[in-house]
């Protein structure tokens, strides 16, 4: 409990800001609903008539003028990349920022075993990114009560949960890549997280390049699909399992038995 | 039972040289130096002890425990103050010496307390704002705060000036009274003359002599300082020579029969011998050592 709790006092404010940045934004997009309601049929249109773009963000499969259209496409980018951006920094510094900052002999000096270590700082991860989704899904709620409209809860419920998994794969697979590094992390991250939502864009685009959606795990967090559907795609979701966990084992298989200089 | 026994502690760091063959015994309750200069091997031999590199061969046991499989439970019984202490950023002096005891377990706030007093170290300062120095004091309570049965100390007085390390010897003093073992790592020989029974001396990696620190110091070579002039060429076992004006000062271990017949030939005003200190002795194994290759 003593490095969770320490993960979590040390992540505070950058949990802070990133929840507090996406929440905002993801808030005023939901204020700006009404007003673009009334323009909806021409925008729909222009939307759905830009070729590789319109599909690139299922804006070709979605209804921009009900909520949950707008809400997937508009919303869902912002909490997309800013959710994915944020679970990947997180979990991709959790272990190797201990080297970066010159803390692991502190800490690895103490009677822990690292297995344990990584076990509560996974714990933090997890716990951070939860904490996140959770006020953010109550933020996306209280804006869509306070414009009138009504609230499409099982379409809501599918999308955040969607995200929710993406972000913990991305947090899993970059926990992964963390016990291998020994500094300069970010720019990792950050590349993860970009370079697995750009595959999903491909993915929509092309036909040939459709088989990239069970790479990434923005695959299973399209809008428009859980919109028409109803249900999260399971075998997309079963892939993303696996690398999640493939993730988290290597971290478990390296970190004990790693140098630390 | 030794607190700690190595038997051919050997690590690579791919193909470079860390530690090789290492052979050492602890005993325990003792004080024991650990000397050599640096990248000698010492921090390497502290980092393998303690876990946070693995031996590429051989093994270590401290407290009878492997240092391998039984790492925690060492770790458990071992307080260590590295050469440069770290901490996490935005903490308080107060909230890190928590940490370090919570990780172990432990409530240590009396401990934490004597010992801060004792080193003027300020518990409510942030760990950012402290000085090289300040950082080493912070460093020590939580090496010292859990009364561990071993202390691995790596260049331990580095940034304290010399009253803070003369109190900080005097704690080490009453713990090793008290039973503590203590490994005392440094290049700074004095030290370890002042604090150690025993010590051993790494170079390139192996330990290239080991003894009581008496025994260490105590070779056939003697500081020969004269005033006046002798001739001395020729003779066997002069190193280490400085000439100023008409004093004449080397270290002597060849036959000390020549060297007073030659003196006895030449105008000598003063002279004196003594026994090296171990500075020079430590030299000494060094000059041999390369030597020898």
């Amino acid at each position: 409990m003593t490095i969770i709790k320490q993960e979590l006092r040390q992540g505070r404010n950058a949990s802070l800001i990133w929840t507090c940045s996406i929440g905002l934004l993801l808030g005023i997009c939901i204020f700006l609903f009404p007003e673009m309601k009334g323009e909806m049929d021409g925008i729909s249109e222009l939307f759905s008539s830009m070729g590789s773009f319109t599909a690139a963000f299922g804006m070709d499969r979605l209804n921009f003028g009900s909520l949950i259209g707008y809400y997937a496409i508009e919303c869902g980018n912002v909490l997309g990349l800013g959710g994915a951006f944020y679970a990947a920094l997180c979990a991709v510094g959790m272990l190797s920022k201990e080297e970066k900052d010159r803390t692991a002999e502190f800490l690895l000096t103490h009677p822990v075993s690292r297995t344990r270590i990584v076990t509560e700082k996974l714990i933090a991860v997890v716990i951070q990114i939860t904490a996140m989704n959770l006020i953010i899904y109550g933020l996306a709620v209280v804006s869509m009560t306070a414009i009138g409209e009504k609230i499409p809860w099982k379409e809501l419920n599918l999308l955040h949960l969607a995200y929710y998994l993406m972000q913990l794969e991305l947090a899993g697979i970059c926990f992964g890549v963390s016990a291998f590094l020994r500094k300069g992390s970010a720019g990792i991250g950050i590349g993860v997280a970009v370079g697995m939502y750009f595959l999903n864009l491909i993915a929509n685009i092309s036909d040939s390049a459709s088989f990239l959606k069970y790479v990434t795990p923005f695959g299973y967090c399209d809008g428009a699909d859980i919109a028409a559907n109803g249900r999260l795609d399971g075998t997309l979701l079963a892939i993303g399992l696996g690398l999640t966990v493939i993730g988290i084992l290597a971290a478990y298989w390296h970190y004990p038995r790693k140098d630390i200089h | 039972m030794e607190a700690i026994k190595t038997n051919k502690l050997t690590k690579y760091y791919g193909k470079a040289r860390g530690i090789i063959d290492l052979d050492l015994s602890v005993g325990q309750g003792e004080c024991f130096g650990f000397i050599g200069p640096n990248g000698a091997g010492k921090s390497t031999t502290i980092r393998t002890l303690l876990g946070l590199v693995s031996p590429t061969a051989g093994g270590a046991r401290i407290f009878g425990k492997d240092i391998v499989r039984e790492k925690t439970a060492v770790l458990a019984q071992t307080g260590y103050l590295p050469s440069e202490a770290m901490f996490y950023s935005g903490m308080r002096v107060r909230d890190v010496l928590k940490l370090s005891a919570d990780l172990r377990r432990k409530n240590c706030s009396g401990e934490a307390k004597k010992l801060c007093d004792r080193l003027q170290l300020d518990p409510a300062r942030k760990v950012d704002e402290l000085s090289f120095g300040n950082r080493k004091k912070v460093a020590i309570v939580c090496a010292l705060q859990s009364s561990p049965s071993l202390l691995i100390l790596d260049e331990p007085t580095g940034g304290l000036d010399p009253l803070m390390q003369r109190e900080f010897f005097d704690i080490i003093a009453e713990r090793n009274q008290s039973g503590v073992t203590v490994f005392l790592s440094s290049h700074i020989l004095s030290e370890v003359q002042r604090n150690c029974s025993r010590a051993a001396v790494i170079r390139e990696g192996r330990i290239i002599a080991c003894d009581s620190v008496e025994a260490l110091a105590k070779s056939n070579a003697r500081r020969i300082s004269l005033a006046g002039s002798a001739d001395l060429t020729g003779l066997d076992g002069i190193r280490d020579m400085t000439r100023s004006g008409n004093a004449v000062s080397f270290l002597y271990s060849g036959d000390m029969n020549r060297l007073l017949h030659r003196l006895s030939e030449g105008d000598i005003h003063d002279l004196s011998v003594s026994e090296p200190d171990l500075e020079e002795i430590f030299l000494h194994y060094y000059e041999k050592a390369g030597a020898d290759e």
